[in-house]
């Protein structure tokens, strides 16, 4: 650093450390900055009274928000179960020996993962005009199921996939040698160790379905069928404040919050054990 | 040796890894009791020739009868073949989620279809039998590299096989474990098992080995007794080998 042959050098470097302290301290001012304009220019009160309005969030409670959060659930676990299924399925088929099995699986992966969800669920909606007199069972949760089990086995297949290759292949050279079908190695040596990999990036993918589960709205719904979004919008349009929404988003965070922290334990034990 | 009492009769065995000839023409038998140690150097095709006697590897020519039965026939049922045949790996592949006990019982209970408290009381009798009864509750992660072949070693003998092949049993052992390892193996040979070890543990051949093969470039270069080949090899590829292992701080390469 401190060569003397090297002409280029007029002005001394800071050291690492040293610049590592004023790239801080920068930092720190930037956020200073940002806090007072935020004190200084939003009117607190305003914002207040539209986001976080207590008699209208003791209403909102009150009539029908647990109900909501029920139906998101339910929603949400019909579709994971669909797509946990039907994900698997495909991962296998992924992995087969026959080739237009692993063409079908990449297909149908590559398609349902680049679509947005929207498109699958306007889809699904308006699947009658295509058949008529088809209709999926237990309305409206057949549909949304269906929606959101195809949505999530694209993302799930590719996890379970991910899961299975991590498996050594001595575990399943070991359980042949036993004399252990291909099947029975599969489910009893590969599939469980796979799962406990995927646990992880399986919640992660339940967290993103239950936020596409706010689609729904597009299936048409009762009142009584409202999730968390559908419910938390009709009631801040009939009240004009965004209240509403704000409990409704709180709602998610009861499910998601625990499910980030149990994936955080779990990715920390992992990094941690083996 | 007679002829029925060939347990393993492996007859034109070919095996191509792509262009790689692996295994060439290899002609190998081996008699019911009888203890083979197979040593070789490094990329000689001593584990895939393990590894075609009960057909993790599918070879490309040639017939593999064991027990009378030509596993290499398409219409073989290959899994019930492999029951009878215990494999034991360098890298133990031990079921990491299940304890030592229910590594034996798994396949007691999936492939022989044995109920609960019969698989458990053969897996513990052959716990017991490679001196791990205090671990049999233990998970593979718990366990030393030593104490994890050992399991490895009564998974495969709860099978109750009829030719046990060992590839390199303890070269991912450190030094001081293998010692215990050998002593099982050695008792296994001691009742009358039928064994083929591939193995550096030349001290081991030496005293265990009815038979030693010396494998090199895909096929047997010479074999006999331990006492002829290992200390009075007739070909010079033995030799060389042998001066290398024996004495490796000697070897120039
Ligand atoms: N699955 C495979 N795919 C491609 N080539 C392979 C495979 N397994 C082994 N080979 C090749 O086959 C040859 C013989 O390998 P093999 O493992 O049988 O040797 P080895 O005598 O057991 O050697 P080592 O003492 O190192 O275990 C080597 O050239 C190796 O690279
Ligand atoms: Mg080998």
């Amino acid at each position: 650093m401190s060569s003397p042959d090297n002409g280029a050098a007029p002005r001394r470097r800071l050291s690492p450390r040293r610049r590592a302290q004023r790239i801080r301290a920068v930092q720190y001012a930037v956020l200073i900055a940002v806090i007072g304009a935020a004190v200084l220019f939003a009117d607190w009160s305003q914002v207040g009274r539209t986001f976080f309005d207590p008699g209208l969030m003791r209403d909102t409670v009150a009539h029908g928000l647990w109900r909501a959060l029920w139906n998101t659930l339910v929603y949400t676990a019909g579709g994971f179960v669909i797509g946990l299924v039907a994900g698997t399925l495909l991962a296998l088929m992924r992995l087969s020996d026959v080739a237009p099995y692993r063409w079908l699986a990449t297909i149908y992966i590559e398609f349902f993962r680049g679509l947005p969800a929207l498109v699958v669920f306007m889809a699904f909606s308006l699947l009658p005009l295509a058949f008529p007199g088809l209709a999926m069972p237990w309305p409206p949760y057949g549909t949304v199921w269906a929606a959101l089990g195809i949505v999530g086995s694209a993302y799930m297949a590719e996890t379970i996939r991910a899961g299975i290759q991590a498996v050594p292949r001595g575990q399943i050279e070991a359980a042949r040698s036993l004399g252990m079908t291909s099947g029975q190695a599969m489910w009893q040596v590969t599939l469980p160790q796979a799962f406990r990999i995927m646990i992880p990036p399986l919640t992660n993918e339940l967290i993103m379905l239950i936020k596409d589960s706010s689609l729904v709205f597009i299936v048409g719904l009762s009142a009584a069928n409202f999730d968390l979004t559908k419910f938390g919008r009709a009631a801040a349009n009939s009240n004009v404040n965004i209240t509403p929404l704000v409990v409704a988003g709180l709602g998610y965070l009861i499910i998601t919050l625990p499910l980030s922290i149990i994936v955080r334990r779990m990715e920390a034990s992992a990094s941690k054990g083996r | 040796m007679a002829a029925s009492d060939a347990l393993v009769e492996i007859r034109g065995l070919n095996k191509y890894f792509g262009a790689n000839h692996v295994l060439r023409d290899i002609d190998f038998s081996v008699a019911r009791g009888e203890v083979v140690c197979v040593i070789g150097p490094s990329g000689s095709g001593k584990s895939t020739l393990l590894r075609c006697i009960n057909l993790l590897e599918q070879p490309q020519g040639g017939t593999v009868v064991v027990n009378g039965e030509d596993l290499t026939d398409p219409d073989c049922d290959i899994d019930a073949a492999r029951r009878h045949i215990g494999m034991v790996f360098q890298q133990f592949n031990l079921f990491p989620h299940h304890s030592a006990l229910d590594n034996c019982v798994l396949a007691l209970m999936t492939v022989l279809k044995k109920k609960r408290p019969e698989a458990e009381r053969i897996a513990r009798g052959n716990l017991e039998r490679v001196g791990l009864a205090e671990k049999m509750d233990a998970y593979p992660g718990r366990l030393s590299g030593g104490q994890q072949q050992r399991v490895a070693i009564a998974r495969a003998l709860s099978m109750g096989p009829d030719l046990m092949l060992f590839d390199e049993p303890t070269s991912a052992l450190d030094p001081e474990l293998v010692g215990e390892v050998l002593a099982v193996m050695r008792r296994l040979a001691g009742e009358g098992m039928t064994m083929i070890v591939v193995t550096h543990e030349i001290a081991f051949a030496r005293e265990v080995a009815d038979r030693v093969v010396f494998m090199d470039g895909g096929g047997i270069v010479e074999q006999g007794k331990p006492s002829q080949l290992l200390s009075d090899p007739r070909e010079p590829r033995t030799r060389d080998f042998l001066k290398r292992v024996l004495k490796p701080a000697e070897s120039e390469d």
